[in-house]
């Protein structure tokens, strides 16, 4: 290697990574501005983290939006992980072809279409048999288990890959129940993979905001669709308190789940 | 005779019998995803190709049906072309289209440019610092699109973080103005899915034989020329893939282009968006769908396919097989 290639890729590398980073941290610092001006510096200030605690609206949006992220994230491990096992493990079965396929379109869907297409469902849905009664938390659940779900079987279906079969065989070979072997052997060994696919579908439900604004119902806006409404009219130091909180939330659980999944690949591999 | 014709039927369904104990789990393994991944995502589908051919009314849904009884129990079926005659018709829609396969193309190009040099670097670095560098690479995508173009909003302002910053400098006396224009939309996607390349570029390289180079470089070819016919030719695979994250999902975006864009940056995605929710016109948001669907259906396949033969041949190896 010669001195210069790595001169021009560090510029690059740091160019792409200031570009990445810049406009975030510009939001965490402006979120401590004393002045209401976002534009001016008016000192270190936390005021705007005490208004926030202060807005109804915004606790309650983002009540809605935790509860129907945790609700989410939980159905998308459990179809996701079953999803994985069978796309990894049972070989060539009749539905492998179509499984493959839903599971991995949604991961490049555009949102307008998912949250069109799953509005559209509800809405034939009751004129037909009368169920969803209304749009509300329970559409846009619906809505994001299907696309959160694809996530969780990426993740489950990698690790077991990777995953030495071997265990697997032996506990079969001294006579366990394929049951037994799952919950035994194999769920112990991709827990980290459930782990960070729990907290990704945990993150890309509380993200949403196209899917949410077309599956919700009156009264029940999630804290993107409050945040959409209110970027709309520009920027203001509420949103980046906000932002700065969501922001901070999901770096310290992505954080964790990366230190997790890697100690255990690091037990794995000793 | 009989009696080996019902011995065969006995066994047979003796053996269809422990067919099913035994195939019973793997089956509502396979079904429970499955079935609801079919209900709510293929499902729905089929519902947005009818209502495209309805018409619009004031109502409770708001929309004609497509299939209606008559008096005498005759089954009149009507479809309305009038939604798709409107998109292929009107300057408007057209134009929209074609904004959107130019902004997804050059946010392809652009992610690539900036993407695997990054990439490149994260896959030669040593092992404990590419961890940390990938991490930092997959955080931003854990933030949602919104709050980055947010984030974009505060920078590219006519009194933003970056007009200030070349004020300042004195590079420029007026504040330029990106917000609200093409230009912004650009900056905001690439932003938004550059990780989306990086990742899959990253785990193309890092499978690279590094060897390889070495052995170029032994036969006497410039670092150029190996990087060109050597590490390039090799990551086709992952150019592909991460183009295709870019490019699908890029082609109906509507929050960026919705905050950063102006007027005149209309695409699909938020032609759609105005469609339902502004003129809540849905049979024209629906075949704004189809038609969008049309567009990328075909690299939607590619994607799919891609990504099913890496997974087989990562299970192959997995397995030992060759």
């Amino acid at each position: 290697m010669n001195g210069r290639r790595p001169f021009v890729l560090y510029t690059a590398m740091a160019f792409g990574y200031a570009f990445l980073y810049l406009p975030i941290l510009a939001v965490i610092v402006y979120s401590f501005n004393e002045s209401r001006m976002v534009t001016v510096w008016g000192g270190f200030s936390t005021r705007w983290y005490g208004e926030l605690l202060q807005n109804r609206q915004i606790l309650d949006a983002a009540q809605r939006s935790l509860l129907i992220a945790t609700v989410t994230a939980s159905f998308a491990v459990a179809f996701g992980t079953l999803a994985g096992l069978a796309l990894a493990r049972f070989g060539r079965f009749r539905g492998r072809g179509v499984l493959g396929l839903v599971t991995s379109a949604p991961l490049v869907m555009p949102e307008v279409i998912l949250g069109l297409s799953s509005l559209l469902l509800f809405v034939s849905l009751q004129g037909l048999i009368g169920w969803p009664e209304r749009r509300g938390m329970t559409t846009i659940t619906i809505a994001h288990i299907t696309f959160c779900i694809c996530y969780v079987t990426v993740i489950v279906r990698s690790r077991l890959v990777q995953m030495d079969q071997a265990l697997e065989e032996a506990a079969m070979d001294l006579g366990a129940r394929p049951w037994k072997v799952f919950f035994v052997i194999t769920l112990p060994l991709i827990a980290p993979a459930l782990i960070a696919g729990w907290l990704l579908a945990f993150t890309l439900s509380l993200d949403d905001l196209v899917v949410a604004s077309f599956t919700s119902g009156p009264g029940s806006s999630t804290l993107p669709m409050l945040i959409y409404s209110k970027v709309k009219l520009g920027v203001t130091p509420e949103i980046n308190a906000l932002a700065t909180i969501i922001i901070v939330l999901i770096a310290t659980a992505v954080t964790i789940a990366g230190i997790v999944m890697h100690r255990s690949a690091a037990r794995a591999n000793r | 005779m009989w009696a080996t014709v019902v011995a065969d039927l006995f066994r047979f369904v003796g053996t269809w019998g422990r067919e099913i104990r035994d195939s019973r789990g793997r089956h509502l393994v396979t079904a429970l995803p499955l079935l609801y991944l079919v209900a709510f995502f293929l499902v729905p589908f089929l519902f947005v190709l009818k209502i495209s051919f309805a018409t619009s009314t004031i109502g409770q849904p708001p929309y004609t049906p497509l299939f209606a009884w008559g008096e005498d129990g005759a089954l009149t079926i009507r479809l309305v072309f009038e939604n798709y005659r409107a998109l292929l018709g009107d300057p408007l829609y057209v134009g929209a289209y074609l904004n959107s396969l130019w902004f997804a193309t050059v946010a392809t190009v652009v992610c690539l440019l900036i993407g695997y040099p990054i990439a490149y670097g994260i896959a030669r670095a040593r092992p404990a610092v590419r961890v940390v560098l990938l991490v930092l690479v997959i955080l931003p995508f854990w933030t949602s699109s919104l709050l980055r173009s947010y984030a974009l909003i505060g920078i590219l302002r006519t009194n933003g973080v970056l007009n200030q910053l070349l004020m300042g400098l004195g590079i420029i006396d007026q504040p330029l103005e990106i917000l609200h224009t093409n230009f912004a939309v650009h900056i905001g996607i690439v932003y938004n899915y550059l990780p989306f390349m990086i990742l899959p570029l990253v785990a193309t390289l890092m499978r690279l034989d590094f060897t390889l180079l070495e052995a170029a470089a032994d036969l006497g070819a410039r670092p150029a020329s190996a990087f060109l016919r050597v590490t390039l030719p090799l990551s086709i695979p992952g150019i592909v893939a991460g183009s295709l994250l870019v490019f699908i999902p890029a082609v109906g975006e509507f929050v960026i282009p919705d905050l950063l864009g102006g007027p005149d940056s209309l695409t699909i995605g938020r032609v759609l968006w105005t469609e339902f929710f502004t003129n809540r016109d849905w049979p024209l948001a629906a075949a704004v769908a189809v038609a969008m669907l049309a567009l990328i259906v075909i690299p939607i396949m590619l994607f799919e396919w891609l990504n099913e033969r890496e997974s087989r041949r990562d299970e192959g190896r997995a397995s030992g097989a060759p």
